[in-house]
């Protein structure tokens, strides 16, 4: 028989366990050009999240056989320090990463102009330094930001936002105590916000039809507020190279 | 193509500091700007940026139950490990660590084992059952050279924060912390380039690429040295090794009002 637990409220007059509302994110920050070795770099926090991203390329693809003479290669490589989560991370890469590295490369691929770059690789990597729920769409935002800041000519930025479900209320950025809810629903989500294409779309957890209507309808709002920091993050550092000059 | 690159600055390089001058203005004895952060991480039970230069170093310090070894039943131990991070240097590609890397871990962790710093009776929770291994781990985010005495930084400022999680019984309290770890000293690394027959401190990118020898001394306080290692394809001679040594020591007393 399950252990009677205490029925926690997740949402009570409005308000979150951490005092958000419903539609708040947590506070984020944004800084592009902060590593001189890559081509383009970023930093972000996000709430707790602690996210350092640098870019190096596009160049020559290798080895040569992975090469294809119509469009670049994304490579994205997610790995999180082994002291950034609770337990200690075994040093070696997991399935979890591996899984996040494949559908966050490939949620890039559709922003960046890959066939103006045959036979190249634009190598992404992403470290986590702290975490709190939501890694994977703080490290594609600032994927999208490093990627921009290397000069790589994109459609349109990326940006993602986490949207899901605690204790039956449907809310926006959810933190660890969120995601440990019994229902807990968790759906990470990017957007090229000019088109709202959806370019990643996970979802763990148990959703009606209406509950996934308005997790949608949320989360892009979300993504375009992650997206006018985006925008704000690349023009403080051009107006500070414009100042320098 | 990297590689010559780096071979056409090394004649600039060498030549500069043939005339007691270093590209980035610096004095042969005199350490790049040095920052440090502490406290970056919250899941870590202790943690810190450093950047030397523009040299950055995350490092953070996992404190975790564990066997002690059989023939040390009442203590427990420290692991130093680093991750050349690939988004740091395009040479450094993703996979387990280099030799370069394991070099690097291996010398710092030696200067903080060796120095005594850490009691490692005192890391004993019960005695041929339990005692905490201390995980260091830190990884260099930008690499322009010096990774040596940025990682020693990096892990000493982070071990001055550790905090003990709260154990109920074997297991860890998540979040919850008993008491911080004590080190009784303060040990740090000097790495020093030998280049054009001179000794230059703290040698950046294009240093390293130039030099003909390397050497680092690890001192535990004013007066205890605690560990060496020379390395690269040259030589020193035991007059040189003197002078490195008494800079190291006059480096450390600096640096310690930093971590």
């Amino acid at each position: 028989m399950a252990k009677k637990q205490e029925k926690i409220e997740y949402v009570k007059n409005g308000k979150r366990l951490d005092g958000r509302k419903v539609d708040e994110l947590r506070p984020v920050k944004m800084e592009v050009g902060v590593l001189s070795n890559a081509d383009g770099s970023a930093y972000l926090e996000w709430g707790q999240n602690k996210v350092l991203v640098g870019v190096h390329g596009p160049k020559e693809a290798l080895p040569k056989h992975k090469q294809n003479p119509y469009k670049g290669l994304v490579r994205y490589t997610y790995r999180m320090a082994t002291f950034s989560v609770p337990d200690r991370k075994n040093p070696r890469p997991g399935r979890r990463e591996s899984e996040i590295s494949k559908v966050s490369g490939e949620a890039l691929e559709k922003a960046i102009f890959l066939e103006k770059f045959p036979n190249t690789a634009i190598d992404i990597y992403v470290e986590i330094f702290d975490s709190n729920a939501g890694t994977r769409v703080a490290a594609l935002t600032a994927a999208s930001l490093a990627l921009a800041d290397a000069g790589i000519p994109m459609r349109d930025l990326v940006c993602a936002v986490g949207v899901g479900k605690a204790g039956g209320e449907i809310i926006l950025d959810l933190n660890k105590d969120e995601e440990d809810a019994p229902d807990a629903v968790d759906i990470p989500i990017a957007i090229m916000p000019r088109t709202e294409e959806i370019v990643l779309l996970q979802m763990d957890g148990l959703l009606t039809k209406p509950e996934w209507n308005k997790a949608v309808k949320l989360g892009i709002e979300g993504c375009k507020r992650i997206y006018e920091m985006q925008k704000q993050a690349l023009r403080k550092k051009y107006a500070e190279a414009e100042q320098e000059m | 193509m990297e590689n010559i690159i780096w071979d056409l600055r090394t004649d600039n390089v060498v030549s500069l500091i043939k005339d007691g001058k270093r590209a980035d203005g610096r004095k042969l004895d005199e350490y790049r700007k040095i920052e440090v952060v502490k406290g970056i991480s919250e899941n870590a039970d202790g943690s810190a940026m450093v950047k030397l230069g523009s040299t950055g170093v995350v490092a953070g310090v996992k404190l975790v139950p564990g066997q002690p070894y059989p023939d040390n039943p009442d203590e427990g131990t420290i692991s130093v490990s680093l991750e050349l991070l690939p988004l740091a240097d395009p040479t450094y590609e993703v996979g387990p660590p280099r030799d370069d890397a394991i070099e690097i871990a291996r010398v710092v962790d030696r200067g903080i084992r060796e120095s005594k710093a850490i009691d490692f009776k005192g890391l004993c929770i019960r005695e041929g059952e339990l005692a905490w291994i201390a995980f260091v781990d830190f990884y260099v985010t930008n690499n322009d050279g010096n990774a040596f005495d940025a990682g020693s930084i990096a892990c000493l400022a982070a071990l001055n924060e550790t905090r003990f999680p709260k154990l109920d019984g074997d297991a860890i309290v998540k979040h919850e912390y008993s008491g911080k770890l004590k080190l009784s000293k303060q040990p740090l690394l000097s790495t020093f380039s030998k280049i054009g027959g001179k000794i230059v401190v703290d040698p950046c990118l294009a240093e390293e690429k130039a030099q003909e020898a390397r050497f680092s001394c690890a001192v535990a306080d004013d007066k205890a040295l605690c560990a060496f290692q020379k390395g690269e394809g040259g030589s020193f001679k035991a007059s040189e090794i003197d002078e490195c040594i008494e800079l190291a020591f006059k480096h450390a007393k600096e640096i310690r009002k930093l971590v």
